[in-house]
């Protein structure tokens, strides 16, 4: 177990392409870290870089106080899960399992208690013997989870790990990876495009937009406080209205506007934070047309457009909300829940 | 699939019976052959029921060949043709797996280039270049010896080209997970690609080791000390040696002991070539 800390690392392919850079992260022993961003924003080759399957150009690793940019995964002490988990096929699950260890030069007596007791602790036992073929998709996962903890190392890297599997195994397995990680206090770093995972798993979330950090925080102060408008954007499901200036600055608004922070020219809503009945607190009001109304279950959408541009909006109402398609209603958001910013900048404004 | 027509298939099978005859049929000859006395098969008509002399003749033929023509027992014959054959299929298949990881796995300058000069040197077989070979094989004092008639050989592009394009499908996590687990080149060669491979191996081994048995040009140029002839290039020593008549019987002895060796290797890889195919799983 140990803290990792980044400083400035940096990924340039050559042709300049700079995949990852200016990371500055500081892990502390234990700590769960969520990498989350849209496909292509470095989060997989942040991963690797720290696993060691990719090279540093720029920057410092350490891992346990130690620098670890020119050491081979090996000499890491790190333990990868893959996406496709990557077990070996011609290999019982045992072997698999043992096949770290062995190369460490761990004793025989050694590896088997190990081998015996995480597989033990993942329910794997009863398939020590069979080949990775003759498990199903849940199984092979927890092998590969096994391979990692088998290993104890200092740090869990994770790739996606729950990606192949169906909907309902991969819940049962998020709470089954977030319960194993509390309860060995190994570093992790975890690696989703999930939101509902990276919201549930991490202590921290770092956002990845382009390669660079967006914010990090904690998952709920990530939702509530988004620092920019990309992360405003990308987290919360369904995801944040983006209103610009031109659409909601209109004279029912003028009052409100005039109490928005300094340089905002766009606001964003959540879909649950908007309202039929006009607050008495400081709102803004939207004229809008009904274009969808969606029951999900749980809960039910409104597809709206906002008037006069028909841009499109959301919003989280209840099931027996009776409104008529194509129907023009008013809906309003209390400005003490609306998240300001500024549109060149990307960034927050209050 | 094909509709069921009575005539149709009566024509199709009589086809393939015929088919079957004429292949079967000298292997058939050969084998009744060896089992006659020798002036048998010199009057003129070719027995087709088995004689009484079949183990006499093989005995003769494994024992002393046709030794008064200078040529070996055919147990010595079969083995050198044996040895060759193993030093070919091992040494190709230890040459081209190698070569394959290192153009696969390995960044060094000039790879690509590399790759093709072995994928072109396919199209240069040992008798496009047997003059070269054989000069650079006598003046290296390897004529008259099993390294002279392995080693020239060894080299397969085949093989080489065949475990690359093998390679390149084992997916790309699978060295990254062993590179995690500690697993060095060699190791990750020995531990995870090899035993991947196993199948293709047991395919190349036989395709390879009967390439080898049936060498005939090379060794017949490179050995004069009957103590190296190989069975192939043998059986034609036994028929122009001497000033006698080729001794039929012996002769058809030896094809029969010399087609033995190959279909062994098959039948025998085939069953590892099976379970390699039902148990492997990328």
């Amino acid at each position: 177990m140990a803290a990792i800390k980044i400083e400035g690392l940096g990924k340039v392919y050559p042709g300049d392409i700079r995949a990852v850079q200016d990371i500055n992260l500081d892990i502390a022993d234990g700590e769960f870290i969520v990498l989350v961003g849209p496909s292509g924003c470095g989060k997989s080759t942040l991963l690797r870089m720290v696993a060691g399957l990719e090279t540093i150009t720029e920057g410092e690793l350490s891992i346990g106080n130690k620098v670890v940019n020119q050491l081979e995964p090996a000499e890491r002490d790190i333990a990868m899960v893959f996406q496709n988990y990557a077990l070996y096929p011609h290999m019982t699950v045992y072997k698999n399992l043992a096949y770290g260890l062995k190369n460490r030069g761990f004793s025989q007596q050694d590896i088997d208690e190990r081998v015996q007791n995480t597989a033990k602790m993942l329910e794997i036992n009863p398939f020590l013997d069979r080949k990775p073929r003759a498990l199903s998709g849940g199984q092979r996962q927890r092998v590969a989870m096994g391979r990692a903890l088998v290993r104890e190392p200092a740090a869990f890297l994770l790739d996606e790990p729950l990606s192949n599997l169906d909907a309902k195994l991969r819940v049962q397995m998020r709470v089954e990876i977030k319960q194993l990680q509390r309860r060995l206090k190994t570093t992790s770093l975890y690696v989703t495009h999930d939101q509902l995972e990276a919201m549930t798993l991490g202590d921290r979330l770092v956002v990845l937009n382009q390669g660079r950090i967006e914010q990090v925080g904690s998952p709920m102060d990530v939702y509530h406080r988004p620092e920019t408008l990309f992360v405003a954007e990308f987290i919360g499901s369904p995801s944040m209205n983006i209103v610009r200036a031109s659409t909601f600055a209109n004279k029912d608004n003028q009052e409100a506007v005039k109490q928005l922070p300094e340089g905002t020219d766009v606001i964003g809503v959540r879909p649950d934070t908007v309202v039929f009945e006009k607050p008495a607190e400081p709102h803004l009001s939207f004229d809008c047309e009904v274009k969808l109304f969606e029951p999900a279950g749980a809960e039910s959408h409104l597809y709206l457009h906002l008037l006069p541009d028909r841009q499109a909006f959301t919003m989280r109402v209840e099931e027996n909300t009776a409104v008529a398609e194509g129907g023009k209603i008013m809906v309003y958001a209390p400005l003490s829940v609306l998240h300001p910013f500024n549109e060149a900048s990307g960034r927050r404004t209050d | 699939m094909v509709e069921n027509n009575r005539w149709g298939n009566i024509l199709a099978h009589t086809l393939l019976i015929l088919g079957v005859a004429l292949v079967v049929f000298p292997i058939y000859v050969a084998i009744i052959a060896s089992t006659h006395t020798g002036g048998t098969f010199m009057r003129g008509t070719i027995p087709l029921l088995p004689g009484t002399e079949a183990i006499n003749n093989y005995r003769t033929a494994l024992l002393q060949g046709r030794s008064s023509a200078g040529t070996p027992p055919i147990s010595l014959m079969l083995w050198n043709s044996f040895v060759m054959a193993m030093a070919i299929t091992i040494g190709k298949l230890a040459i081209s797996l190698l070569s394959a990881f290192a153009i696969v796995y390995f960044r060094f300058p000039f790879r690509i280039f590399f790759f093709w000069v072995i994928f072109v040197t396919l199209m240069l077989p040992v008798e496009v270049r047997i003059v070269p070979t054989f000069q650079v094989v006598a003046d290296l004092g390897m004529l008259n010896s099993f390294a002279g008639l392995s080693i020239p050989l060894i080299a397969s592009a085949t093989a080489t080209f065949l475990f690359r394009q093998f390679f390149m499908t084992v997916p790309e996590e699978m060295l990254e997970a062993a590179r995690v687990d500690g697993a060095g080149p060699f190791k990750f060669f020995k531990d995870i690609l090899m035993p991947l491979s196993i199948t293709n191996i047991a395919a190349l081994f036989v395709i390879m080791f009967i390439y080898g048995w049936n060498q005939y040009l090379w060794p017949l140029l490179i050995t004069t000390d009957p103590k190296y002839y190989t069975i192939v290039m043998g059986i034609q020593r036994m028929l122009t040696g001497g000033d006698s008549e080729p001794l039929w019987h012996l002769v058809m002895a030896t094809v029969v002991m010399a087609a033995l060796p190959p279909i062994l290797v098959i039948l025998f890889m085939q069953r590892l070539f099976v379970k390699g195919l039902t148990e492997t799983e990328k």
